[in-house]
């Protein structure tokens, strides 16, 4: 627990966020417990990774407030924004690996920036990391020459490099074999079970169920729905309903 | 109708154009900003003018040493009917260090690294290897647009400097091939017209080329959209905005030379 050092580990307040003229996030609100992993569900475009990234402070929202730890990082930038930043991680949907460093580089950049770890200890925690993830082989490799389950993988251990309070995770399994994305949500609840709160946008039902103790639906931008997986499967709301049904759940 | 239609069409395109040019003039003057505040990425510099320097000099040197020999013949071709072949080697100099050598080292930095960091920093947006390093509490303006300024700008006159030399080198090589001329009396004759007030503000007016270059093509780069597509067009652009913008530029920086140092104008 770090930036505030009080309160709920992320707290949307009345978020709001618009681009152009479409609504993407219309009077958003939810806690997160520390150390609890929350699920956010919904359809593709329903304003899940927008919601991510407001909490990471990389989109600014119209109306409304977010905190992590208690600490408003709405207003937040540069130093004060990057402070905050250096007690979360964010897995992309893509990776985003740094295409022109080796996967041991990728881990230790973190590391590099924001510690005066001697080059020693970097290297030690490096083979620590990728060894969690099962990429200790792969360290001089470059991302290009990964397959996509051991990019998730790779940008997982970046993310973690300096272990986080808090970890965003955008879409584990997009794109990923259900053995492969089955790895990567042991990967995360191995991560939840050190103490790490993971926030998790996804719309796999059956990896949401692995990996979450606490749900919440988007649609259209608006909350729909917040809860147990259980109380979202037995939701009268008809949209819910036909979610969790579409996709494994109830 | 129609004609109201043009008349709307063009007034969205100038007000484009317009907000276009203020953007970038926005960005270019937050770079100088972020320039002068810690921390200062010395690494990140260090790479870029190995990178941008290092691996264009060889281009540089050739094109150089073509254009010398060119020049060379040209001249050669004009002098010879007023019999003041001996000023050959000494109108070349002029020509080369004045303006063929600052301005052709821009167009071909503005081809080779323009093209580069508007294609690099683009990929990265559409990738979002540059919400990664904001993620990752790295200020992704600094450590990309910046440092790549600030590297462009310390190597642009270093490689003025090769083109030139390279420059004068192929036109002592086209002149000994014609005319026997030692290396010695070429060089001699070469800078016998040639001041300081010649050789350094042009050669130092290629720090405002290589910022200009750098600002549109990181720009480009950070407003790429439409992924692969989007990279290719903001890869292109850099090269003709870049090419465009140190043209337009030196017709200025000449004028301010030309102020400060009058003896070169005559």
């Amino acid at each position: 627990m770090k930036p505030g050092e009080d309160g709920p580990a992320v707290r949307l307040d009345h978020v709001s966020k618009r681009f152009g003229s479409n609504t993407v996030l219309d009077d958003v609100s939810f806690d997160i417990d520390a150390g609890k992993a929350f699920c956010l569900l919904g359809r593709s475009g329903t304003g899940k990774s927008v919601t991510l990234r407001h909490i990471i402070g990389l989109v600014r929202p119209d109306r409304g407030k977010v905190f992590v730890c208690g600490k408003d990082i709405t207003p937040l930038s540069g130093r004060e924004l990057a402070d905050v930043r250096k007690h979360m991680g964010f897995l992309f949907q893509n990776a985003a690996l740094f295409d022109s460093m080796s996967v041991a580089d990728n881990v230790a950049f973190p590391m590099r920036r924001h510690t005066d770890w001697p080059a020693d200890k970097i290297r030690q925690s490096v083979q620590e990391k990728l060894s969690a993830v099962g990429l200790e082989k792969e360290a001089d490799k470059m991302p290009a020459d990964l397959s996509g389950g051991m990019k998730k993988r790779a940008a997982l251990a970046r993310a973690m490099a300096l272990d986080p309070s808090i970890l965003l995770v955008d879409e584990p399994s997009a794109g990923l074999d259900p053995i492969t994305a089955g790895e990567i949500d042991e990967l995360l609840l191995e991560t939840k079970r050190g103490g790490t709160t993971l926030v998790v946008v996804t719309h796999n039902i059956p990896s949401a169920r692995a990996i979450g103790d606490d749900f919440g639906m988007l649609h259209e931008g608006r909350l729909l729905a917040r809860g147990s997986l259980e109380e979202l499967d037995s939701s009268d709301e008809p949209l819910v309903q036909s979610f969790m049904k579409s996709h494994g759940g109830g | 109708m129609p004609l109201l239609s043009t008349v709307d069409r063009a007034g969205a395109g100038v007000l484009n154009l317009l907000e276009f040019t203020g953007a970038m003039a926005s960005f270019g003057g937050r770079a100088i900003v972020e320039a002068a505040r810690p921390p200062y990425e010395p690494g990140e510099v260090i790479r870029h003018v190995y990178s941008f320097g290092y691996r264009s000099a060889p281009l540089v040197a050739t094109a150089g040493l073509a254009i010398g020999v060119v020049l060379s013949m040209h001249t050669r071709a004009s002098l010879e009917r007023f019999g003041a072949e001996a000023m050959i080697p000494a109108g070349l100099a002029i020509a080369l260090i004045r303006e063929t050598g600052p301005l052709t080292t821009g167009l071909l930095v503005a081809g080779r690294v323009g093209a580069g960091i508007g294609a690099e920093i683009g990929a990265m947006k559409v990738s979002e290897q540059i919400d990664a390093l904001e993620a990752n509490a790295v200020d992704a303006f600094k450590y990309l647009a910046v440092t790549r300024i600030i590297a462009l700008m310390i190597v642009m006159p270093l490689l003025t400097i090769i083109m030139d030399f390279a420059g004068i080198l192929g036109g002592y090589l086209a002149e000994a091939a014609v005319s026997g001329m030692s290396w010695r009396m070429y060089f001699e004759r070469a800078f016998t017209f040639i001041a300081f007030s010649d050789l350094i503000p042009a050669t130092l007016k290629t720090v405002v080329f290589g910022f200009l270059i750098a600002v549109a093509s990181s720009y480009l780069g950070f407003t790429t959209s439409r992924g692969t597509e989007g990279v290719g067009e903001a890869s292109t652009r850099s090269v003709v905005l870049g090419s465009m913008l140190i043209i337009l530029g030196d017709v200025i920086l000449v004028k301010i030379i030309f102020f400060f140092y009058p003896p070169v104008a005559g």
